[in-house]
């Protein structure tokens, strides 16, 4: 089975004016797309809405050509979402936390595996603070280790460079790129230049219902 | 496309067709989550017992320290006061997860989202309820509760805290995505705890005048049951919506 999302005459409104109008989508296995935009032109709505968060939209959307209503549980034990806001616990450790998303994702508490994905992200030593004691960066990192702890193939992943120094961010982009070339996909919202590479497309919104489209 | 690239071998991005099983693990972990959050805010589960120790102590210096009175009055009172230290706790019960993201991450898990707002309601119980269950005989001698309905009144409380916890988390849930949604969560909260209020405080009524509690404690699991069965759903439901806004 492939992977496949998409989405059909996709149109968002918000407060009397249009985000998004006439949207249409394939994202396919093996792609970097990038929602570009100005702030406020939906960028985080658009993905809420391709991972199945909001339901306020028209048009239909479409998981490995099945109706999304139909085959959302299948396209939720394929999805790895971060949001704007970290889901960090500030009083648990970065451990504890990632014991729960470990968890939640179905997988079998393996302390190991939790320690490979912090140390992935330069967070050896800080594994015992409670986050509240991490910098944001460190927080987002925490966030971040999700990506290697439970490995699924679509990545929807909103501002995930907020407070990631420059190491880290180069880090990061080789990540995607590589998620990309081993068939997984990856949806990002971004204000930082991704270096250009074969996997990436772009998607522009703003400008209301007159969509540049990819 | 990268297919050249299947090399790299166990690592491949594989799509699943089915959600994996693994509900008790995400369960278990959601319990042990919340307990440590809870017991590292330890003021949080302090408040609602302080608050009912304060508000028993006010009546006896507000309408008279006449025992005869006091124990008149006394189930209504302790049962009253316990339902209001409940609702005062629920309001934090989805917030802060709710604030820091977490809660969009539990929408999004392939688990059952009813199970896991169980499984946050029953930790809710077990720091709020059960603690204020035990507590209220000690408070019921202040008010001069007559011997014999101490039990009866632990039990009632325990039993009827449940079902308080599992209603207000729907209002919860509802409020959740309001920036100030205390008042709102009272308001659409308090006319459903008056069956369990009722049931409650005639338990203990029934014990001081040596009837049978049996009836009210039964009605009391009834009720608990009917809240267990579907509290879940309206919760998990709520918490779309809420999210959705």
């Amino acid at each position: 089975m492939s992977l496949r999302l998409q989405a059909r005459n996709l149109a968002c409104e918000r407060d009397d004016r249009w985000l998004f109008r006439g949207l249409d989508l394939d994202i396919r296995a093996g792609e970097i797309v990038r929602v570009e935009g100005p702030n406020g032109s939906g960028k985080t709505t658009l993905l809420k809405i391709l991972s199945g968060q909001l339901a306020d939209y028209e048009g239909e959307l479409f998981w490995n050509e099945q109706p999304m209503r139909k085959s959302r549980d299948a396209f939720l034990a394929n999805l790895l979402y971060l949001g704007h806001a970290p889901g960090v616990k500030a009083a648990l450790t970065p451990l504890e936390n990632l014991a729960w998303y470990q968890a939640l994702a179905g997988h079998a508490p393996s302390e190991k595996t939790r320690m490979s994905a912090l140390e992935e992200l330069g967070l050896v030593g800080f594994e015992d603070v409670p986050a509240a004691q991490l910098s944001a960066g460190q927080q987002r990192r925490v966030a971040l280790a999700r990506l290697s702890l439970t490995p699924r193939p679509l990545w929807v992943l909103d501002e995930p460079f907020t407070a990631i120094d420059r190491d880290g961010v180069a880090a990061l982009e080789r990540r995607l790129v590589e998620h990309a070339r081993r068939g997984g996909c990856v949806l990002v919202t971004t204000h930082h230049e991704l270096t250009p590479c074969a996997e990436l497309r772009r998607i522009r919104l703003g400008g209301g219902g007159a969509n540049a489209g990819i | 496309m990268p297919a050249s690239e299947g090399a790299l071998g166990k690592e491949e991005a594989v799509v699943r067709a089915e959600p994996r099983g693994g509900l008790a693990v995400a369960v278990w972990a959601t319990l042990k989550r919340d307990l440590l959050l809870l017991l590292r805010r330890r003021s949080e589960v302090l408040n609602p017992l302080v608050f009912f120790a304060i508000v028993i102590t006010l009546f006896p210096i507000g309408i008279s320290p006449d025992p005869a009175l006091l124990a008149a009055i006394a189930p209504g009172l302790l049962w009253v006061a316990a339902l209001l230290a409940a609702l005062l706790s629920l309001d934090s019960l989805f917030r802060a997860d709710y604030d820091d993201g977490s809660l969009e991450q539990l929408l999004l898990t392939p688990q059952p989202l009813a199970m896991l707002a169980l499984a946050k309601v029953a930790v809710h119980w077990l720091l709020t309820g059960l603690p204020l269950a035990l507590m209220a005989p000690v408070l019921g001698i202040m008010l001069a509760l007559p011997a014999g309905s101490y039990l009866v009144l632990a039990v009632s409380l325990a039993l009827g805290s449940a079902s308080l916890s599992l209603i207000g988390a729907i209002g919860a849930a509802l409020t959740v995505g309001l920036s100030r949604g205390g008042v709102l969560l009272s308001l659409l909260v308090l006319p459903l705890y008056i069956p369990v209020l009722i049931f409650g405080a005639g338990a203990v009524q029934a014990a001081i005048f040596g009837d049978s509690v049996l009836a009210h404690l039964a009605i009391l699991g009834a009720l608990l049951a009917l809240a267990l069965i579907f509290a879940p759903l309206a919760i998990a439901a709520s918490l779309r919506i809420s999210i959705n806004g």
